[in-house]
């Protein structure tokens, strides 16, 4: 019999999830495949290109019911990215899907030039971003795209908590024609608790609190706000969880309305180089605000090996390992 | 009227003069990869695609995307005597806030695609053809490579595709002028047999002088096999036109001085003095 799959959420925080009333949806990278299909129903002009991906990027669904919308390129990244960007040049909506780490390692330089130089609306997806593909190990982690992403001008980056905000900034993608880059990864997400509906460039507050702030940003979101209720429960703390679906263009009203809390966490499956922590650093610099401050993400070493659930537990990315943080800053 | 093959050699004499002088007055630029192209410039705007100011917005254009960006200079000349903007704003070539870089841009009117890093043409070009087919729409896609720029793979992905998909509406241009910023191409890392290889991937190959407007006319406009993108093999030479310029590895992007101007200029007056004289 073989071991049972590590998972990313211990029983105490399933329990509280529970309490919470949360319940286990999909996984982002499925409703990112439903939105495209339903959105290219009705349009024949949103296409999916793939390189080898459509069954990574749970796209078979859609090449069956709509052959003639998706161009497949076979195992060449680069070229995904530059007939992409040629397809949207004919007014065509393109979501080019590839595994995060290779599109955007491999076909850097067509991002920047045939997409964002050129001013191409081309959308990128970024599949089983992050560590999601977990034990496959480091060439197919993707712990630098919001980093490199961040250093090219004129690209949109999204980077969806849950299920509502990735079909939200698929069809916002869709609609605008201008540069994405939508990362998703293939873990079933939690449905958040929310009251604002998901607008680009505006991060979402999934719970208010005034003692400390979690700025979180994808799939890091839910450990986020579970380490918050946790630390409301039992220590009394009243934490404030963000959800910084926008990592370009950032939202540095909420970043500073959580400097004001006089602590701060970021929060990002990314390296901690270069991702949305340093992006929040500077924001709080320039506007001079001060307050304790710290990072959780993947630290800049040879990445631990073993799944997703692993990698997160290993590197603080849980429940357990942000309250833990949030103690030692009070 | 079209314009007969006699009209465009002497455009050819004079956008050569014209892209030696604002190379000049830039003090930068590719002047020899410029001047190698310009012929095929010429005859792709000038009597194949149509493209001008007027049909630029509309669906129904021919595409061109330079590839080889470095050799911006023919490119800008051309469009400029198409009309797309007056000659004289060349002047400001490469200054501060200028559109006029030293690699296409869009904000250039008339330039399809920002170009510059070397293996990007062929898969945006492929990509405009693959959207050409799925809209069926009849217009056709040109993309000029340099042979040193073959070196790229992702040339070699895009033609994969190109093939795969039947692009018979996709021509590859490549300005075979044998010569790179290190040396001859042969020697840096050898192409050969560029035909063989072109031909191994499902293109159909048209080899010609790529300074011979009728041949390059018919290399360019002549229908396709169907169901095969064609590559056009233009052999030209670096720098040609200009004695001393012909076939010489410095002037990749070497910028005359003003004697060298002078001495340029007075052979493309000589040479057009020579079509003339021809024709008569």
């Amino acid at each position: 019999m073989s071991a049972p799959a590590p998972t990313l959420f211990s029983p105490a925080a399933k329990e509280i999830a529970q309490s919470l009333g949360l319940s286990l949806g999909k996984a982002n990278l499925d409703v990112f495949a439903d939105t495209v299909l339903s959105l290219a129903r009705g349009n024949r002009d949103v296409l999916a290109v793939t390189s080898d991906s459509r069954g990574s990027g749970k796209l078979g669904p859609f090449g069956q019911a709509l052959p003639k919308q998706i161009v497949e390129v076979g195992i060449a990244e680069q070229n995904l990215v530059g007939i992409a960007a040629g397809l949207a040049s004919c007014g065509k909506i393109v979501f080019a899907t590839s595994p995060a780490c290779f599109l955007t390692a491999r076909s850097l330089e067509q991002i920047k030039n045939d997409v964002c130089y050129s001013d191409m609306p081309v959308k990128l997806v970024g599949i089983s971003a992050g560590v999601s593909y977990g034990a496959l190990g480091t060439t197919h982690h993707s712990l630098h795209d919001l980093a490199v992403l961040r250093a090219i001008n004129n690209v949109n980056i999204v980077v969806p908590a849950d299920n509502v905000e990735t079909v939200a900034a698929i069809r916002v993608a869709a609609r605008m024609k201008k540069p994405f880059y939508l990362r998703f990864g293939k873990a079933p997400m939690y449905a958040l608790p929310r009251s604002e509906s998901f607008e680009l460039g505006k991060a979402t507050v999934i719970r208010d609190g005034g003692d400390l702030a979690f700025l979180a940003t994808g799939e890091t979101v839910i450990h986020a706000l579970l380490a918050a209720e946790r630390l409301g429960r039992e220590r009394g703390m009243n934490c404030r969880v963000v959800s910084v679906h926008t990592i370009k263009p950032l939202d540095e009203s909420a970043i500073l309305a959580a400097g004001a809390c006089g602590k701060v966490i970021t929060v990002e499956e990314h390296m901690i180089h270069g991702g949305l922590g340093e992006a929040c650093a500077a924001a709080l610099m320039r506007a001079g605000v001060a307050c304790r401050f710290r990072m959780a993400g993947i630290p800049d070493e040879y990445t631990v090996t073993g799944a997703q659930a692993d990698i997160f537990r290993h590197y603080g990315l849980s429940m357990e390992g942000l309250s833990q943080l949030a103690l030692e800053l009070t | 009227m079209p314009l007969t093959d006699q009209q465009l050699r002497l455009k050819s004499v004079q956008y050569r003069r014209q892209l030696l002088h604002y190379i000049h007055l830039a003090g930068a630029g590719h002047t020899g990869g410029s001047l190698s192209s310009v012929d095929i410039l010429n005859v792709l705007y000038n009597r194949v695609m149509n493209v001008s100011p007027a049909n630029f917005a509309s669906p129904d254009r021919d595409r061109y995307v330079q590839s080889k960006g470095h050799s911006v200079e023919s490119l800008f000349v051309v469009l400029a005597d198409k009309g797309f903007y007056p000659l004289g704003e060349l002047e400001t070539l490469c200054h501060y806030k200028s559109h006029f870089v030293g690699h296409p841009t869009r904000k250039v009117p008339g330039v399809e695609m920002n170009t510059g890093a070397l293996g990007h043409g062929l898969p945006v070009a492929t990509g405009m053809a693959i959207g050409a087919k799925l809209d069926e729409k009849a217009y056709r896609v040109y993309t000029l490579l340099g042979d040193g720029e073959l070196a790229e793979g992702s040339n070699w992905e895009a033609a994969m595709a190109a093939a795969h998909y039947k692009l018979d509406n996709l021509f590859v241009v490549i300005d075979h002028n044998t010569l790179q910023i290190t040396g001859r191409t042969r020697e840096v890392c050898s192409n050969d047999p560029l035909d063989a290889k072109w031909a191994a991937f499902g293109f159909t190959i048209r080899e010609v002088d790529g300074h011979d407007i009728h041949a390059l006319t018919r290399a360019l406009a002549d229908a396709p096999a169907p169901g095969k993108p064609t590559v056009v093999i233009a052999n030209t030479v670096k720098g040609r036109g200009i004695s001393f310029m012909e076939d010489v590895g410095k002037w990749h992007h070497g910028v005359p001085s003003d004697a060298e101007l002078a001495k340029a200029m007075a052979e493309l007056d000589r040479a057009e003095q020579a079509l003339k004289e021809a024709a008569r």
